[in-house]
Protein backbone atom coordinates (compact mmCIF):
# COMPACT_ATOMS: atom_id res chain seq x y z
CA UNK A 1 0.00 0.00 0.00
CA UNK A 2 2.67 2.27 1.37
CA UNK A 3 4.61 1.55 -1.38
CA UNK A 4 1.74 1.75 -4.62
CA UNK A 5 1.74 5.00 -2.86
CA UNK A 6 5.01 6.01 -3.23
CA UNK A 7 4.67 5.39 -6.72
CA UNK A 8 2.06 7.17 -7.54
CA UNK A 9 3.47 10.02 -5.84
CA UNK A 10 6.73 9.87 -7.82
CA UNK A 11 4.39 9.74 -11.02
CA UNK A 12 2.30 12.97 -9.96
CA UNK A 13 5.67 14.37 -9.23
CA UNK A 14 7.19 13.62 -12.51
CA UNK A 15 3.78 14.87 -14.36
CA UNK A 16 3.97 18.31 -12.36
CA UNK A 17 7.45 18.61 -13.11
CA UNK A 18 6.80 17.77 -16.90
CA UNK A 19 3.75 20.20 -16.82
CA UNK A 20 5.87 23.17 -15.07
CA UNK A 21 8.97 22.19 -17.66
CA UNK A 22 6.13 22.80 -20.61
CA UNK A 23 5.07 25.81 -19.23
CA UNK A 24 8.36 27.19 -18.62
CA UNK A 25 9.14 26.61 -22.77
CA UNK A 26 5.80 27.84 -23.97
CA UNK A 27 7.01 30.91 -22.03
CA UNK A 28 10.46 30.51 -23.37
CA UNK A 29 8.77 30.64 -26.83
CA UNK A 30 7.42 34.31 -26.35
CA UNK A 31 11.03 35.59 -26.32
CA UNK A 32 10.13 39.30 -26.57
CA UNK A 33 7.95 39.01 -23.78
CA UNK A 34 9.16 39.53 -20.25
CA UNK A 35 8.40 36.85 -17.08
CA UNK A 36 5.45 37.97 -14.90
CA UNK A 37 8.03 39.96 -12.77
CA UNK A 38 10.27 42.32 -14.04
CA UNK A 39 12.57 44.89 -12.78
CA UNK A 40 13.60 48.28 -13.66
CA UNK A 41 16.74 49.45 -12.39
CA UNK A 42 17.32 53.03 -12.04
CA UNK A 43 20.99 54.09 -12.20
CA UNK A 44 22.91 57.46 -13.66
CA UNK A 45 19.33 59.36 -13.64
CA UNK A 46 18.03 56.95 -16.59
CA UNK A 47 15.87 54.23 -16.12
CA UNK A 48 18.66 51.40 -17.71
CA UNK A 49 15.67 49.90 -19.74
CA UNK A 50 13.62 52.46 -21.23
CA UNK A 51 11.26 50.17 -22.75
CA UNK A 52 10.02 47.22 -21.46
CA UNK A 53 7.05 44.86 -23.21
CA UNK A 54 5.06 42.62 -20.97
CA UNK A 55 2.06 40.61 -20.79
CA UNK A 56 -0.82 41.91 -18.70
CA UNK A 57 -0.61 40.48 -15.16
CA UNK A 58 2.72 41.56 -14.77
CA UNK A 59 4.51 42.91 -11.97
CA UNK A 60 7.20 45.76 -12.47
CA UNK A 61 9.82 46.68 -9.66
CA UNK A 62 11.50 50.20 -10.17
CA UNK A 63 15.08 50.11 -7.80
CA UNK A 64 17.13 53.37 -7.37
CA UNK A 65 20.49 52.60 -7.84
CA UNK A 66 21.75 56.40 -7.38
CA UNK A 67 22.56 58.62 -4.29
CA UNK A 68 20.16 60.87 -5.66
CA UNK A 69 16.27 59.95 -5.10
CA UNK A 70 14.17 59.92 -7.97
CA UNK A 71 10.01 58.75 -8.68
CA UNK A 72 8.22 57.00 -11.35
CA UNK A 73 5.14 58.77 -12.57
CA UNK A 74 2.75 57.32 -15.60
CA UNK A 75 1.82 60.13 -17.42
CA UNK A 76 -1.52 59.19 -17.65
CA UNK A 77 -1.71 59.16 -13.97
CA UNK A 78 -2.08 55.19 -14.00
CA UNK A 79 0.78 54.87 -11.08
CA UNK A 80 2.99 57.06 -8.99
CA UNK A 81 5.27 56.43 -6.60
CA UNK A 82 6.38 57.97 -3.41
CA UNK A 83 9.94 59.42 -3.57
CA UNK A 84 12.43 56.88 -4.09
CA UNK A 85 16.02 57.11 -2.29
CA UNK A 86 18.69 54.96 -2.17
CA UNK A 87 18.39 51.04 -3.16
CA UNK A 88 14.33 51.82 -2.35
CA UNK A 89 11.72 49.98 -4.63
CA UNK A 90 8.15 50.49 -6.51
CA UNK A 91 5.95 48.06 -7.99
CA UNK A 92 3.42 47.95 -10.00
CA UNK A 93 0.65 45.47 -11.78
CA UNK A 94 -0.31 46.20 -14.92
CA UNK A 95 -3.22 44.23 -15.21
CA UNK A 96 -4.49 45.53 -18.83
CA UNK A 97 -2.90 45.44 -21.81
CA UNK A 98 -2.08 49.27 -23.20
CA UNK A 99 1.21 51.58 -23.19
CA UNK A 100 2.03 53.11 -20.30
CA UNK A 101 4.63 56.15 -20.51
CA UNK A 102 6.27 57.55 -17.29
CA UNK A 103 8.63 59.49 -15.95
CA UNK A 104 10.86 60.93 -13.05
CA UNK A 105 9.07 63.88 -11.58
CA UNK A 106 12.32 65.26 -10.21
CA UNK A 107 14.54 64.91 -13.64
CA UNK A 108 11.88 65.17 -16.26
CA UNK A 109 14.66 64.42 -18.76
CA UNK A 110 14.18 60.04 -17.25
CA UNK A 111 11.60 59.07 -19.38
CA UNK A 112 10.76 55.15 -20.11
CA UNK A 113 7.72 53.42 -21.47
CA UNK A 114 5.99 50.01 -20.36
CA UNK A 115 4.23 48.28 -23.37
CA UNK A 116 1.58 45.64 -22.05
CA UNK A 117 0.07 43.11 -24.07
CA UNK A 118 -2.70 41.00 -24.08
CA UNK B 1 7.35 109.10 -30.07
CA UNK B 2 10.70 110.58 -29.76
CA UNK B 3 10.18 111.41 -26.17
CA UNK B 4 9.69 107.89 -25.71
CA UNK B 5 13.18 106.95 -27.42
CA UNK B 6 14.98 109.91 -25.24
CA UNK B 7 12.99 108.62 -22.12
CA UNK B 8 14.09 104.69 -22.74
CA UNK B 9 17.42 105.95 -23.83
CA UNK B 10 18.17 108.00 -20.26
CA UNK B 11 16.16 105.00 -18.86
CA UNK B 12 18.94 102.81 -20.12
CA UNK B 13 21.70 104.85 -19.40
CA UNK B 14 20.89 105.35 -15.79
CA UNK B 15 20.42 101.71 -15.45
CA UNK B 16 24.26 101.31 -17.01
CA UNK B 17 25.44 103.88 -15.21
CA UNK B 18 24.60 101.57 -11.65
CA UNK B 19 25.09 98.67 -13.48
CA UNK B 20 28.81 99.93 -15.06
CA UNK B 21 31.77 97.90 -14.88
CA UNK B 22 32.78 95.66 -11.63
CA UNK B 23 35.85 94.83 -10.70
CA UNK B 24 34.41 91.47 -9.88
CA UNK B 25 31.57 90.92 -11.35
CA UNK B 26 30.58 93.52 -14.54
CA UNK B 27 26.88 93.79 -15.88
CA UNK B 28 27.46 95.10 -19.12
CA UNK B 29 30.90 93.69 -20.15
CA UNK B 30 31.85 90.41 -20.49
CA UNK B 31 32.17 87.42 -18.67
CA UNK B 32 32.30 87.96 -14.54
CA UNK B 33 35.51 87.15 -12.99
CA UNK B 34 35.85 85.67 -9.35
CA UNK B 35 38.52 86.73 -6.72
CA UNK B 36 39.24 85.74 -2.81
CA UNK B 37 36.28 86.97 -0.67
CA UNK B 38 39.02 89.74 1.46
CA UNK B 39 40.16 91.24 -1.34
CA UNK B 40 37.28 91.10 -3.36
CA UNK B 41 35.28 93.07 -0.92
CA UNK B 42 37.76 95.39 0.22
CA UNK B 43 38.64 96.87 -3.55
CA UNK B 44 34.81 97.99 -3.38
CA UNK B 45 34.59 98.84 0.06
CA UNK B 46 37.19 101.25 0.04
CA UNK B 47 36.16 103.53 -2.98
CA UNK B 48 32.34 103.61 -2.31
CA UNK B 49 31.00 107.24 -1.54
CA UNK B 50 27.80 105.49 -0.03
CA UNK B 51 27.10 102.47 2.44
CA UNK B 52 26.57 99.80 -0.07
CA UNK B 53 23.63 96.89 0.62
CA UNK B 54 24.96 93.42 0.55
CA UNK B 55 22.31 90.09 0.60
CA UNK B 56 23.87 86.68 0.31
CA UNK B 57 22.64 83.48 -1.43
CA UNK B 58 22.24 79.98 -0.56
CA UNK B 59 21.86 77.18 -2.33
CA UNK B 60 20.95 73.48 -2.81
CA UNK B 61 21.49 72.65 1.30
CA UNK B 62 20.10 69.38 0.97
CA UNK B 63 19.52 68.82 4.49
CA UNK B 64 19.41 65.05 5.34
CA UNK B 65 21.98 64.49 2.64
CA UNK B 66 24.67 62.05 4.19
CA UNK B 67 26.14 60.28 1.31
CA UNK B 68 29.69 60.12 -0.49
CA UNK B 69 31.19 63.25 -0.27
CA UNK B 70 29.30 64.37 2.69
CA UNK B 71 28.16 62.69 5.64
CA UNK B 72 26.75 65.87 7.11
CA UNK B 73 24.79 68.09 4.71
CA UNK B 74 23.84 69.86 8.25
CA UNK B 75 27.33 70.44 9.45
CA UNK B 76 28.45 71.88 6.08
CA UNK B 77 25.15 74.41 5.75
CA UNK B 78 25.60 75.51 9.22
CA UNK B 79 29.27 76.31 8.13
CA UNK B 80 27.66 78.68 5.50
CA UNK B 81 25.82 80.30 8.19
CA UNK B 82 28.59 80.92 10.21
CA UNK B 83 30.60 82.33 7.34
CA UNK B 84 27.75 84.55 6.25
CA UNK B 85 28.19 85.66 9.68
CA UNK B 86 31.44 86.28 9.59
CA UNK B 87 31.29 89.03 6.65
CA UNK B 88 32.77 92.05 7.47
CA UNK B 89 29.49 93.73 5.86
CA UNK B 90 26.45 92.12 7.12
CA UNK B 91 23.71 91.34 4.48
CA UNK B 92 20.20 92.92 4.92
CA UNK B 93 19.10 89.33 4.07
CA UNK B 94 19.34 85.76 2.59
CA UNK B 95 17.97 84.30 -0.06
CA UNK B 96 17.91 80.08 -0.41
CA UNK B 97 17.51 79.21 -4.16
CA UNK B 98 15.99 75.72 -3.09
CA UNK B 99 16.70 71.57 -2.17
CA UNK B 100 17.00 73.25 1.08
CA UNK B 101 16.27 69.71 1.86
CA UNK B 102 17.27 65.92 0.44
CA UNK B 103 13.37 64.67 0.52
CA UNK B 104 10.90 66.98 2.11
CA UNK B 105 11.06 65.53 5.64
CA UNK B 106 9.86 67.76 8.43
CA UNK B 107 12.80 67.14 10.67
CA UNK B 108 15.03 68.39 7.51
CA UNK B 109 13.17 71.66 7.03
CA UNK B 110 13.35 72.05 11.01
CA UNK B 111 17.04 71.59 10.97
CA UNK B 112 17.54 74.21 8.08
CA UNK B 113 15.12 76.61 9.93
CA UNK B 114 17.13 76.29 13.47
CA UNK B 115 20.14 76.44 11.45
CA UNK B 116 19.32 79.70 8.96
CA UNK B 117 18.04 81.20 12.30
CA UNK B 118 22.08 81.36 14.01
CA UNK B 119 22.27 83.55 10.99
CA UNK B 120 19.59 86.30 12.41
CA UNK B 121 18.80 87.43 8.95
CA UNK B 122 15.54 87.53 7.12
CA UNK B 123 15.76 85.18 4.53
CA UNK B 124 13.95 84.26 1.32
CA UNK B 125 13.25 81.04 -0.07
CA UNK B 126 12.54 79.15 -3.67
CA UNK B 127 11.73 75.27 -3.20
CA UNK B 128 13.77 72.91 -5.42
CA UNK B 129 12.83 69.97 -6.29
CA UNK B 130 14.16 67.83 -3.24
CA UNK B 131 11.19 70.36 -1.46
CA UNK B 132 8.46 68.91 -3.60
CA UNK B 133 8.57 65.51 -2.20
CA UNK B 134 5.75 65.72 0.58
CA UNK B 135 2.40 63.82 -0.28
CA UNK B 136 1.15 66.89 -1.00
CA UNK B 137 3.48 68.17 -3.64
CA UNK B 138 5.32 70.94 -1.79
CA UNK B 139 3.00 71.80 0.65
CA UNK B 140 5.10 70.91 3.45
CA UNK B 141 7.72 73.66 1.85
CA UNK B 142 5.25 76.54 1.27
CA UNK B 143 3.45 76.39 4.97
CA UNK B 144 6.79 76.66 6.40
CA UNK B 145 8.81 78.55 3.94
CA UNK B 146 6.50 79.95 1.70
CA UNK B 147 3.60 82.04 3.44
CA UNK B 148 1.94 84.61 1.85
CA UNK B 149 3.33 83.43 -1.70
CA UNK B 150 1.84 82.77 -4.96
CA UNK B 151 0.81 79.58 -6.63
CA UNK B 152 3.41 77.20 -6.30
CA UNK B 153 5.70 79.83 -4.03
CA UNK B 154 6.58 82.95 -6.56
CA UNK B 155 6.60 86.62 -5.17
CA UNK B 156 8.37 89.36 -5.52
CA UNK B 157 9.38 92.08 -3.34
CA UNK B 158 11.41 95.91 -3.37
CA UNK B 159 14.19 96.39 -1.31
CA UNK B 160 16.18 99.33 -1.28
CA UNK B 161 14.95 100.39 -4.81
CA UNK B 162 16.16 96.63 -6.36
CA UNK B 163 12.74 94.65 -7.47
CA UNK B 164 13.37 91.30 -6.30
CA UNK B 165 11.33 88.48 -8.06
CA UNK B 166 11.29 84.67 -6.63
CA UNK B 167 10.19 82.68 -9.62
CA UNK B 168 9.60 78.61 -9.37
CA UNK B 169 10.19 76.34 -11.75
CA UNK B 170 10.57 72.81 -10.06
CA UNK B 171 6.41 72.36 -10.19
CA UNK B 172 4.48 70.25 -12.22
CA UNK B 173 7.60 68.85 -14.47
CA UNK B 174 6.59 67.64 -17.73
CA UNK B 175 7.66 63.84 -18.70
CA UNK B 176 11.04 64.87 -21.05
CA UNK B 177 11.20 68.65 -20.03
CA UNK B 178 13.81 70.54 -18.09
CA UNK B 179 12.44 73.39 -15.66
CA UNK B 180 8.94 74.56 -16.23
CA UNK B 181 7.82 78.32 -14.57
CA UNK B 182 3.92 77.45 -16.51
CA UNK B 183 1.44 79.77 -17.57
CA UNK B 184 0.12 81.41 -14.79
CA UNK B 185 3.52 82.11 -13.47
CA UNK B 186 4.42 84.07 -16.69
CA UNK B 187 0.90 85.51 -16.53
CA UNK B 188 2.00 86.99 -12.75
CA UNK B 189 5.44 87.94 -13.80
CA UNK B 190 3.74 89.95 -16.52
CA UNK B 191 1.53 91.84 -14.06
CA UNK B 192 4.23 92.20 -11.57
CA UNK B 193 6.70 93.86 -13.99
CA UNK B 194 3.33 95.79 -15.56
CA UNK B 195 4.03 99.78 -14.64
CA UNK B 196 7.93 99.19 -13.73
CA UNK B 197 10.54 101.91 -14.53
CA UNK B 198 12.61 100.02 -16.86
CA UNK B 199 15.80 101.84 -15.06
CA UNK B 200 14.36 99.95 -11.97
CA UNK B 201 17.51 96.88 -11.00
CA UNK B 202 15.56 93.11 -11.26
CA UNK B 203 16.97 90.39 -9.38
CA UNK B 204 15.52 87.40 -10.31
CA UNK B 205 15.85 83.91 -8.51
CA UNK B 206 14.90 80.47 -8.86
CA UNK B 207 16.31 76.82 -8.60
CA UNK B 208 16.54 75.54 -11.94
CA UNK B 209 19.08 77.63 -14.33
CA UNK B 210 16.75 80.09 -16.76
CA UNK B 211 18.47 79.45 -19.06
CA UNK B 212 20.07 76.55 -20.96
CA UNK B 213 23.12 75.03 -19.19
CA UNK B 214 22.89 71.65 -20.39
CA UNK B 215 19.96 69.95 -21.67
CA UNK B 216 21.13 66.52 -21.42
CA UNK B 217 21.16 66.82 -17.58
CA UNK B 218 17.88 69.03 -17.77
CA UNK B 219 19.89 71.44 -16.37
CA UNK B 220 17.61 74.60 -17.97
CA UNK B 221 14.32 75.78 -17.68
CA UNK B 222 11.79 74.93 -21.23
CA UNK B 223 9.92 78.61 -20.97
CA UNK B 224 12.68 80.69 -19.99
CA UNK B 225 13.16 82.42 -22.55
CA UNK B 226 9.41 83.59 -21.88
CA UNK B 227 10.43 85.07 -18.91
CA UNK B 228 13.15 86.99 -20.45
CA UNK B 229 11.14 88.58 -23.24
CA UNK B 230 9.29 89.83 -20.39
CA UNK B 231 12.30 91.48 -18.36
CA UNK B 232 13.85 92.35 -21.58
CA UNK B 233 13.41 96.45 -21.12
CA UNK B 234 15.02 96.59 -17.82
CA UNK B 235 18.35 97.98 -17.96
CA UNK B 236 20.07 95.83 -15.23
CA UNK B 237 18.62 92.17 -14.74
CA UNK B 238 20.60 89.76 -12.27
CA UNK B 239 19.99 85.77 -12.35
CA UNK B 240 21.04 83.96 -9.56
CA UNK B 241 20.08 80.54 -9.71
CA UNK B 242 20.93 76.96 -7.99
CA UNK B 243 20.70 73.13 -9.10
CA UNK B 244 23.77 72.28 -10.45
CA UNK B 245 25.86 73.08 -7.57
CA UNK B 246 29.10 74.48 -9.48
CA UNK B 247 29.53 78.40 -10.53
CA UNK B 248 28.61 79.31 -13.93
CA UNK B 249 28.17 82.44 -15.37
CA UNK B 250 27.41 84.51 -18.67
CA UNK B 251 26.44 87.73 -19.54
CA UNK B 252 23.86 88.25 -22.31
CA UNK B 253 23.18 92.15 -22.86
CA UNK B 254 22.17 93.54 -20.05
CA UNK B 255 20.69 90.29 -18.05
CA UNK B 256 23.72 89.03 -16.25
CA UNK B 257 23.27 85.82 -15.29
CA UNK B 258 25.41 83.28 -12.35
CA UNK B 259 24.82 80.11 -10.22
CA UNK B 260 25.63 79.14 -7.03
CA UNK B 261 27.76 76.34 -5.17
CA UNK B 262 25.88 74.45 -3.30
CA UNK B 263 26.68 73.70 0.41
CA UNK B 264 26.45 69.97 0.53
CA UNK B 265 27.86 68.33 -2.28
CA UNK B 266 29.69 69.45 -6.17
CA UNK B 267 28.11 67.68 -8.85
CA UNK B 268 30.63 67.16 -11.94
CA UNK B 269 30.92 69.67 -14.94
CA UNK B 270 28.52 69.22 -17.93
CA UNK B 271 29.14 66.29 -19.59
CA UNK B 272 31.89 65.19 -18.00
CA UNK B 273 30.44 62.07 -15.99
CA UNK B 274 27.83 59.32 -17.08
CA UNK B 275 24.88 61.37 -14.58
CA UNK B 276 24.30 64.94 -12.67
CA UNK B 277 24.66 62.68 -9.50
CA UNK B 278 27.29 63.95 -6.79
CA UNK B 279 30.77 64.04 -7.41
CA UNK B 280 32.44 62.13 -4.43
CA UNK B 281 35.76 64.68 -4.13
CA UNK B 282 38.44 63.44 -1.40
CA UNK B 283 36.90 64.51 2.01
CA UNK B 284 39.87 66.94 1.80
CA UNK B 285 39.20 68.92 -0.99
CA UNK B 286 35.16 68.52 -0.25
CA UNK B 287 35.06 72.16 1.47
CA UNK B 288 36.83 74.00 -1.51
CA UNK B 289 33.72 72.74 -3.71
CA UNK B 290 31.30 74.21 -1.43
CA UNK B 291 30.60 77.75 -0.63
CA UNK B 292 28.20 81.05 -0.66
CA UNK B 293 27.83 83.67 -3.14
CA UNK B 294 28.21 87.43 -1.98
CA UNK B 295 26.08 90.22 -3.89
CA UNK B 296 27.25 93.36 -3.35
CA UNK B 297 25.63 96.38 -4.73
CA UNK B 298 26.80 99.87 -4.67
CA UNK B 299 24.96 102.70 -6.17
CA UNK B 300 27.30 105.79 -7.21
CA UNK B 301 30.50 104.08 -7.62
CA UNK B 302 28.39 102.32 -10.61
CA UNK B 303 28.85 98.56 -9.29
CA UNK B 304 27.32 95.53 -8.84
CA UNK B 305 29.28 92.40 -7.22
CA UNK B 306 29.00 88.54 -7.08
CA UNK B 307 31.40 87.43 -5.39
CA UNK B 308 31.57 83.68 -4.41
CA UNK B 309 33.60 82.35 -1.85
CA UNK B 310 33.57 78.52 -0.92
CA UNK B 311 34.04 76.96 2.79
CA UNK B 312 37.49 76.07 2.73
Amino acid sequence: MNRAFKILSLQAAALVTGGLMMTTVSVATHAAVAPAATVVRIDNFSFNTPLVTIKAGTTVTWVNGDDIPHTVVATNGAFKSKVLDTDDRFSFTFAKPGQFSYFCSLHPHMTGKIVVKA
Amino acid sequence: MLDDVDDDRRGFLKCMAWAGTGALFALGGGVATSVGLDSALAAPLKTAPTQPFTFVQLSDSHIGFNKPPNADARATFREAVAKVKALPQQPDFIIHTGDVSQLSRDDEFDDADQILKEAGLPVFFVPGEHDMLDPDGGKAFLNRFGKGAKGDGWYSFDHRGVHFIALVNVADLKPGGMGNLGAEQLKWLKADLAGRHSSTPIVVFAHIPLWTVYADWGWGTDDATEAMKLLARFGSVTVLNGHIHQITQKVEGKVAFHTARSTAFPQPAPGTAPSPGPLKVPTEQLHSMLGITDAVFVRGSERIALIDSTLA
